[in-house]
C-alpha cells in the first residue's frame, strides 16, 4: 500500500471511531449509506478501469501525447476541455482518469483542464440546471467556468 | 424536484449497466482480436483496480460520515445573507462538506437565492460543490500527489471567488 493510500485509511478511519464514540446510531447508518453507494459505484469504477486499459494498452503514448502532450498546441487542449464538459461522470473518476492520461504522455495543463471542466460543467445537467436558477445565471455559471478551467491549467502549467 | 431527482438516478443505473457491457463487450473483442497487446492492456486495467480498491471504501465510508452529520437542514440553517469574505467562506465550507453530484445542489442553490444569498456566494457554493469536496480531494491526492492537489486546489479557490464576483456584476450589467 502507498503511503497515500495509507494516510486516506488512517484519517477515514480516525473520523469512523470519533463518529462511533459520539453516536453509535448514526455511525452505523453511514455504514450503511457507504455500503449502499460503493455497491452503485461498482459498475461505474469498472467501466473507467476498463476504457483505461483499453486506453493505455492501445493508443501508444506517441500517440495520446501528440494530441493532448506538452507539444499539441491548443487544439488538442480545447478537445479535451470541451470532452471533460459534456462528459457525465462522476467527479470522484475525474482524478484515474487524469492519472491515466499523466501515464500515457498528457501534459498537466491538458490533465488540469479536464479535471475542473468534468467536475465543474455539466452539460447534461444544464436543462435543470437553467430552471432552477434561470438562464442568465446557468450560462454565465458555466460559460465562466470554462474560462476559469483554462486560466488554472495555464498557470498550473507555467508553475509546474 | 426530488422525484425527478430520484427518476432521472434510476434512468442513470440504467444507462451505468448498458455502458458497462458495452464496454465489457470490447474490451473482451480486443483482448481476442489482438492477443500480443491484451497482457499490457490486462495489466494497466488491474493496476488502476487495485489503486481505486484500497482507497473507495474509505472514500465511500467518508462520505457516508458527512452525509449522517451534515445534514441538508444544516447547510440550510448556515447558508444565507452572509456578505464579504465571511459569506464566502462559509459557502465554500458548506458545498465542500456534503456529498452528492452537482445537481443534487441546484435545489440548494435556489433556496440560498430565496433567502437573499449574493450571486457570488451562490456561484461560490455551487462550485465548492463541484470540486473543493474533502473526499475527492483524497482520491487526487491518491491518483495525482500532495503537490498537484495543492496546487490545482488553492488556484481553484481563488478563481471560482473572482468568477463569483464577475457573475455578480455581469448579471446587474444584464439587467
Amino acid at each position: 500500500m502507498s503511503p497515500n493510500a495509507i494516510f486516506i485509511n488512517s484519517f477515514v478511519l480516525l473520523c469512523l471511531i470519533a463518529s462511533f464514540l459520539k453516536d453509535k446510531r448514526k455511525t452505523r447508518n453511514a455504514i450503511k449509506v457507504a455500503f449502499k453507494s460503493l455497491l452503485k459505484m461498482l459498475p461505474v469504477v469498472l467501466i473507467i478501469i476498463l476504457l483505461i486499459g483499453l486506453l493505455l494498452g492501445l493508443a501508444s503514448p506517441e500517440t495520446i501525447s501528440k494530441f493532448i502532450g506538452e507539444q499539441s498546441g491548443w487544439g488538442g487542449f480545447l478537445l479535451i476541455a470541451i470532452l471533460g464538459a459534456a462528459a457525465h461522470i462522476p467527479s470522484l473518476m475525474a482524478f484515474p482518469i487524469a492519472a491515466s492520461l499523466i501515464d500515457s504522455g498528457a501534459a498537466i495543463t491538458s490533465v488540469t483542464v479536464f479535471i475542473t471542466t468534468l467536475t465543474m460543467i455539466g452539460i447534461v445537467t444544464l436543462p435543470l440546471e437553467i430552471q432552477l436558477m434561470g438562464k442568465k445565471f446557468a450560462i454565465l455559471r458555466n460559460g465562466l467556468s470554462f474560462i476559469i478551467a483554462i486560466l488554472i491549467a495555464l498557470i498550473m502549467g507555467v508553475i509546474w | 424536484m426530488k422525484n425527478t431527482i430520484k427518476a432521472g438516478q434510476t434512468k442513470e443505473g440504467r444507462k451505468t449497466l448498458i455502458g458497462l457491457g458495452f464496454i465489457t463487450f470490447l474490451f473482451l473483442i480486443v483482448i481476442k482480436v489482438s492477443p500480443e497487446k491484451s497482457p499490457a492492456i490486462i495489466d494497466v486495467s488491474l493496476s488502476y483496480f487495485k489503486e481505486m480498491i484500497i482507497i473507495f471504501p474509505a472514500i465511500v465510508l467518508l462520505m457516508g460520515l458527512f452525509m449522517v452529520w451534515i445534514s441538508k437542514d444544516i447547510v440550510l440553517k448556515y447558508m444565507g445573507a452572509a456578505s464579504g469574505l465571511k459569506g464566502i467562506i462559509i459557502s465554500i465550507i458548506l458545498g465542500a462538506l456534503p456529498t452528492g453530484p452537482l445537481y443534487a445542489a441546484f435545489p440548494l442553490a435556489l433556496a440560498m437565492k430565496n433567502k437573499g444569498a449574493s450571486i457570488t456566494n451562490i456561484v461560490v457554493f455551487l462550485s465548492a460543490w463541484a470540486c473543493i469536496k474533502i473526499p475527492q480531494e483524497l482520491v487526487e491526492f491518491q491518483f495525482l500527489g500532495l503537490k498537484f492537489m495543492l496546487l490545482r486546489l488553492t488556484l481553484t479557490t481563488i478563481f471560482v471567488i473572482i468568477m463569483g464576483m464577475v457573475i455578480e456584476k455581469l448579471t446587474k450589467v444584464i439587467e
